[in-house]
């Protein structure tokens, strides 16, 4: 079949299988590698990207369903050359180790700060608690958000 | 990673058109909204449809509203909107209760409404709710539309009401005064299924119990509801005892099996420890 | 970012995170090689079966297919079966029966991923289902079928018999021990189930003849040596490239037999072949750990001094013996399991089994099994203090090894480096504000409701070798490390280890910082590559700064000294009148007499007429050999709410003091005890791969084996006390695992202690809702079976 897909404000048009994942979509189609895979059942929210605005497990959505669609991946944070304040964070505040579940987490803490931009701890657990990470036991990434949050809105009111 | 096997794919952007879809390609095709159970089955190789006619752009089918005296639910909003949603909020607190529980909320964010009560996973929350709630389902085939009351929806595990070549398109849900509702679940962890939960849905009147709805999920309830537990209940006075001896019955009439998540007799007594709690909380909001 | 300008230790932001934040690391599944085909295994749905036959034919008409590998092909080329890293062989692709569920049976390469899946479904094989031994208890039975008939004369599933300590001393002790306590504890088998699962891109170079295989491996060198064994291709043919890892805790240790097969798809096909595995084939087919059933028994006085601790261990290693430790050691370390006690006499005896299940035994972060020990004897403080009616805090201090007993000796051979055991409990204590947390409790418990508190105090033993005393097939667990200094003074460190996310790009190049004087940004760190990098046996066991660490303080002090000589040149001054200052050779008493490290640089590549000692450079290589291992240690609380009617579990609090001697980068090492205590979490209440009684393995996706999340984990609450390790050139003494040993007996004897007003005194792992809820009811079932 033949779709586009405009990923990070690009349009791409392939000609895929209709079994086609939207996380090999981005990662074998269009060399998007950030974006990874870490289970089959979309427990794990390593292949979390925005589908029209909204974080979606990647491993469950057909690409063919992204067909004339908007998606956003961790390529996609970063802008004009400035990283996303939730990219400044996870550094700051040791929010990854091993890195792989990290493009997603950051997709979600986008979204989260886009929604509510001063989240408490909770609000924060809560986000990202269909997302597995193996290495920080999640207190890095809990204060990498608020790093990001705080920062953000001192930006803005600047 | 686990792939599915090949198929063929169509998508629709009205009724009229998954319909017709649907009778094109007959009794191999599968409905798909947000897929998040249908395509893990289809990576197993469990589920093999020849076809899939993807309803997510089927706008029509992604309004929540309050028509005459029902809240209807479209078949294709998303957990995370009826979960958003401070109408159905308003009405029915056991349907926010049920959606803060169900998978995770980038999962919520996909997965749909009618997605959860086709797949008739033998352990799903909205099924319980809605059983509780007495709602009724709207189904649009070939011959026009038809309604089946929720707690007749399910013929068994992973079984519908729903023919080849129809559509759920709808949940309706009476909006009554005078009560309340609440929803409790107890999983092993975030985002799992339940082990067990229960469902309860309070009318007043006079001091009394006008009438009651519980459901059960995951415990092997007929139809995800509890008849004998809401018999005791109704044109009684509220009560810990009452609640408690609805909890007994509904323990009692539930035929919960063995599996991984926990033994029967563990899950038969959850049956009823989260009645009295579904129960107990529901009264308390009836509360003004 | 900032601080990388830093000259050493200290809070400096990691080098790695600048590609990871913006999706640009590079893991195996992210390499796209020209040509490459893609491989995919088909596997046994039986756990014991005879293999009648295997029809391909099918699967080789399919048109995207290029070859399908069977255990025939394999027989063929000498390859069916390969060495495990404890002496036993494996099958890659099963010959003559199949022994676990999941087993590999035969391996497709096709043009695409999606095409290797669906050929697989063209393979058609008979099995003729066997008996299988599934509960480990049962495998030594007479009359339970033979798995390895393949192995000459044997008759039973008996693999080994393994024992430490003095027996007849132990039982003297308990024969005039005035209280005795016993229980049976079982460590369920789990499975390290990093994020990223195992996969590799082989590529077979027919002209150069020369292999190389891009692989998630924790152990590069080892890999390539195995290799070479294995296949019998020449080693300096072969290169191992392990890229960035998604997270490893020992699930990248071993050698699959996907890997195996990749290799012989390239060599078959002509082209790169990429194999990932999926996350079922994950969790049902590498490296799991744990499963040991272990029975400890502990004596001690009536004032509560304990004076014995006897154990025998039922260890299921499953259907090959593939553990992955120190040859000489068949239960790992298992014999630490005196743990941080003063303890008179003990023994341990391990009986190793086969069963119809995955190998492994070995991995997760568990420090060659000192996770099964730490936990068994921490257990049994608890039961003893709850038979003495002492609190456990007490007991504790009344038992923990004090400052002025270091070195130690244990009961068992081991020699603890350093330590001061009642500090670093009373400063736990401290941070939980223990007192008030017993007062808390008692009126919970007035009102019914149930809170729990548990302590958990470990010693951990890492960075193994010495290599007199500890080898990997053979392989001496030494690490290599070469330093070079540009001529701007800017320096590329190479090391063997290899990081799975403990930031080793940035920890060693601080090391080199500190030691040299210069910018930790002007340290460039080369590992993963074996063309690039001396040899070593890679990062597991928290060797890697306890080994690789020490072995890169030791060849940078060689380039400062080197350094030394060069400056001696340059400022007409005798070397042994030169001082050190972070990044200078002054001459002594004239310090504005100086030549900084990058001047001496350039000077040991310019011109200058050299000294003798120096050839020209200041580059440098060692090879670290410890002399012993290092003890890191630390004193958890937990403090959890169990809910009576539901059975269900919340940590609340917890509290963590590690003690890992010297903190090249304090922020790290947190990253790295937050990780560990999660872990814990997992195992204590959730994380465990049952088997039902046909051998079908029930925690076979991210559905059934449950790992924690956000929800469940609260926010660590941590401390520290620093007692250096004496032989550690920097006093660092390694903490990757630390945590993960420590934390699970803390929540589960928090969870028992709560459950203490029903009279419950142990409960296995994992402490789901329904297995909390049957031990109130005094009817627990077996967690590492089916519930019935």
């Amino acid at each position: 079949m033949n779709i586009t897909v405009t990923v990070n404000g690009r349009p791409y048009t392939r000609d895929v299988e209709p079994r086609l994942l939207l996380v090999h979509f981005l990662r074998d189609e269009l060399d998007l590698t950030g974006t990874h895979w870490g289970c089959d059942t979309s427990n794990c929210g390593a292949c979390v990207v925005w589908l029209d605005e909204v974080p979606v497990k990647s491993c469950t959505v057909l690409a063919v369903m992204a067909s004339g669609k908007e998606v956003r991946t961790v390529e996609g944070l970063e802008r004009d050359g400035e990283l996303d304040p939730v990219q400044q964070g996870f550094t700051e505040c040791h929010g990854l180790q091993c890195g792989f579940c990290t493009p997603g987490m950051l997709m979600t803490s986008r979204w989260l700060l886009d929604r509510s931009p001063d989240p408490s701890e909770a609000e924060i657990r809560e986000a990202v608690s269909g997302q597995i990470c193996r290495c920080t036991g999640y207190e890095n990434i809990v204060r990498s958000v608020r790093w990001a949050a705080e920062h953000s809105s001192r930006e803005v009111a600047q | 990673m686990q792939v599915p096997a090949n198929f063929e794919y169509a998508k629709a952007t009205t009724v009229e058109e998954a319909l017709a879809l649907l009778a094109r390609h007959g009794d191999e095709a599968r409905v798909v909204a947000g897929g998040h159970s249908l395509i893990p089955m289809m990576k197993l190789r469990l589920a093999r449809p020849e076809a899939l006619i993807d309803i997510n752009d089927v706008a029509e089918l992604s309004r929540i509203r309050v028509e005459g005296d029902a809240l209807c639910v479209g078949a294709l909003v998303r957990h995370a909107e009826l979960l958003g949603s401070a109408v159905a909020g308003e009405h029915f607190p056991i349907l926010h209760d049920a959606e803060r529980v169900i998978a995770d909320p980038v999962v919520r964010n996909r997965g749909t409404v009618g997605g959860s009560l086709c797949q008739a996973d033998p352990s799903e929350d909205l099924s319980a709710a809605f059983a509780a709630l007495r709602a009724t389902a709207v189904i649009k085939g070939p011959d026009g539309e038809r309604t089946v009351p929720v707690r007749e929806f399910h013929t068994g595990p992973y079984e519908t009401v729903v023919e080849a070549g129809e559509l759920l398109t709808e949940v309706r849900v009476p909006i009554r005064p005078g009560g309340s509702s609440a929803y409790v679940k107890v999983e092993r962890r975030a985002g799992d299924w339940p082990l067990a939960a229960a469902g309860a849905v309070l009318r007043l009147a006079d001091g009394r119990i006008a009438e009651a709805g519980i459901g059960l999920t995951a415990v092997r309830a007929e139809h995800f509801f509890a008849a004998e537990a809401e018999d005791a209940l109704r044109g009684a006075v509220p009560s810990e005892e009452l609640f408690a001896e609805a909890g007994r019955i509904a323990a009692a009439h539930c035929d919960p099996g063995s599996d991984q998540r926990g033994p029967a007799d563990y899950k038969r007594h959850l049956a009823g420890e989260l009645t009295i709690r579904a129960l107990r909380r529901a009264y308390e909001r009836c509360m003004p | 970012m900032s601080g990388n300008g830093q000259h050493g230790f200290g809070r400096v932001p990691r080098k790695e995170d600048a590609r990871f934040i913006r999706g640009q690391g590079n893991y195996v599944d992210d390499i796209k090689l020209p040509g490459m085909l893609y491989g995919a295994v088909l596997r046994s749905p039986h756990a014991h079966a005879r293999l009648v036959s295997v029809d391909t034919a099918a699967a080789e008409a399919h048109p995207q297919v290029r070859a399908v590998i069977t255990g025939e092909t394999l027989a063929g080329l000498d390859l069916a079966w390969m060495p495990t890293l404890s002496g036993d062989v494996q099958a890659v692709l099963a010959t003559d029966k199949v022994r676990f569920q999941g087993q590999e049976v035969a391996f497709v390469v096709a043009d695409s991923h999606y095409a290797a899946r669906d050929a697989l479904e063209l393979i058609d094989v008979d099995y003729e289902a066997l008996p299988p031994v599934i509960d480990a208890r049962t495998a030594l039975d007479d009359g339970a079928p033979v798995i390895r008939d393949d192995l000459e004369g044997r008759g039973d599933n008996h693999i080994f018999d393994w024992e430490a300590g003095d027996a007849a001393a132990t039982d003297r002790v308990f024969d005039g021990a005035e209280v005795v306590v016993a229980q049976d504890v079982l460590y369920p088998r789990v499975h390290p189930a990093p994020l990223e699962t195992c996969g590799i891109v082989a590529d077979m170079d027919k002209v150069t003849g020369k292999l190389t295989v891009h692989t998630t491996t924790q152990a590069p060198h080892a890999h390539r040596t195995v290799y070479a064994l294995v296949a019998g291709l020449p080693e300096h043919k072969i290169r191992v490239v392990s890229p960035d890892i998604g997270g490893g805790f020992g699930n990248k240790v071993g050698i699959y037999p996907g890997y195996v097969c990749a290799i012989v798809g390239s060599i078959v096909t002509g082209r790169p072949v990429k194999w990932m595995e999926d996350r079922s084939e994950n969790l049902m087919t590498t490296s799991f750990a744990r499963d040991y059933h272990m029975r400890g028994e502990i004596a001690a006085t009536r004032d509560g001094r304990v004076r014995g601790l006897r154990v025998t261990v039922l260890a299921d290693h499953g259907a090959f013996n593939g553990t992955a430790q120190p040859t000489k050691f068949p239960a790992g370390f298992f014999h630490v399991f005196t743990g941080s006690y003063d303890i008179e006499a003990a023994h341990c005896a391990v009986t190793g089994v086969y069963t119809n299940k995955a190998p492994g035994g070995v991995a997760y972060a568990c420090s060659f099994r000192i996770t099964e020990a730490a936990y068994l004897v921490e257990r049994m403080m608890d039961m003893l203090a709850a038979e003495l009616d002492l609190d456990p805090a007490e007991l504790r201090l009344r038992n923990l090894l004090r400052a002025e007993q270091f070195p130690y000796s244990t009961a068992t051979g081991w020699e603890y480096d350093s330590g001061d055991y009642p500090r670093t409990l009373r400063k736990a204590l401290d941070i939980a504000g223990y007192d008030k947390l017993r007062a808390e409790q008692a009126d919970r418990r007035e009102r019914g409701e149930l809170m729990g508190i548990g302590i958990s105090f470990f010693t951990e033993a890492v960075g193994a070798g010495p290599r007199k005393h500890m080898d990997i097939l053979g392989l001496g667990m030494a690490d290599g490390a070469e330093l070079r200094v540009h001529p701007t003074g800017k320096a590329v460190l190479r090391i063997s280890v290899q990081t799975q996310g403990q930031g080793h790009e940035t920890t060693f190049a601080q090391i080199v910082a500190h030691e040299l004087g210069i910018p930790v940004d002007d340290v460039e760190v080369v590992h993963g590559d074996t063309d690039q990098t001396p040899f070593g046996l890679g990062t597991y066991g928290s060797r890697s700064t306890p080994v690789s660490g020490a072995a890169t303080a030791v060849v940078a002090r060689k380039v400062r000294e080197r350094a030394r000589i060069v400056a001696g040149a340059m400022l007409e001054a005798a070397p042994g009148d030169l001082e050190w200052t972070p990044g200078r050779w002054t001459v002594r008493g004239d310090p504005s007499s100086g030549a900084t490290m990058q001047e001496i640089a350039m000077a040991a590549h310019g011109s200058l007429e050299l000294p003798d000692g120096v050839e020209g450079h200041l580059d440098a290589t060692t090879v670290y050999n410890p002399p012993n291992l290092t003890y890191p240690f630390g004193a958890y609380i937990a403090v959890v709410d169990v809910d009576p009617g539901t059975g269900k579990v919340a940590v609340r609090r917890f509290v963590a003091v590690d003690d890992c001697g010297v903190r090249i980068n304090p922020m790290i090492v947190e990253g790295q005890v937050h990780g560990g205590l999660a872990d814990g979490v997992g195992m204590a209440l959730m994380q465990v791969m049952a088997f039902d009684e046909d051998g079908n393995h029930l925690g076979a996706s991210f559905m059934d084996y449950l790992l924690p999340t956000s929800m469940e984990c609260p926010s660590w609450e941590l401390g520290e006390t620093v007692t250096p390790s004496p032989h550690h050139p920097l006093g660092a003494k390694g903490v990757g695992e630390s945590a993960t040993v420590g934390s699970p007996a803390a929540i589960v004897n928090a969870v028992v202690d709560a459950l203490a007003p029903y009279g419950v005194r142990h409960a296995d792992m994992p402490l789901t809702p329904a297995n909390v809820w049957r031990v109130i009811q005094g009817r627990p079932f077996r967690t590492d079976l089916a519930i019935p």
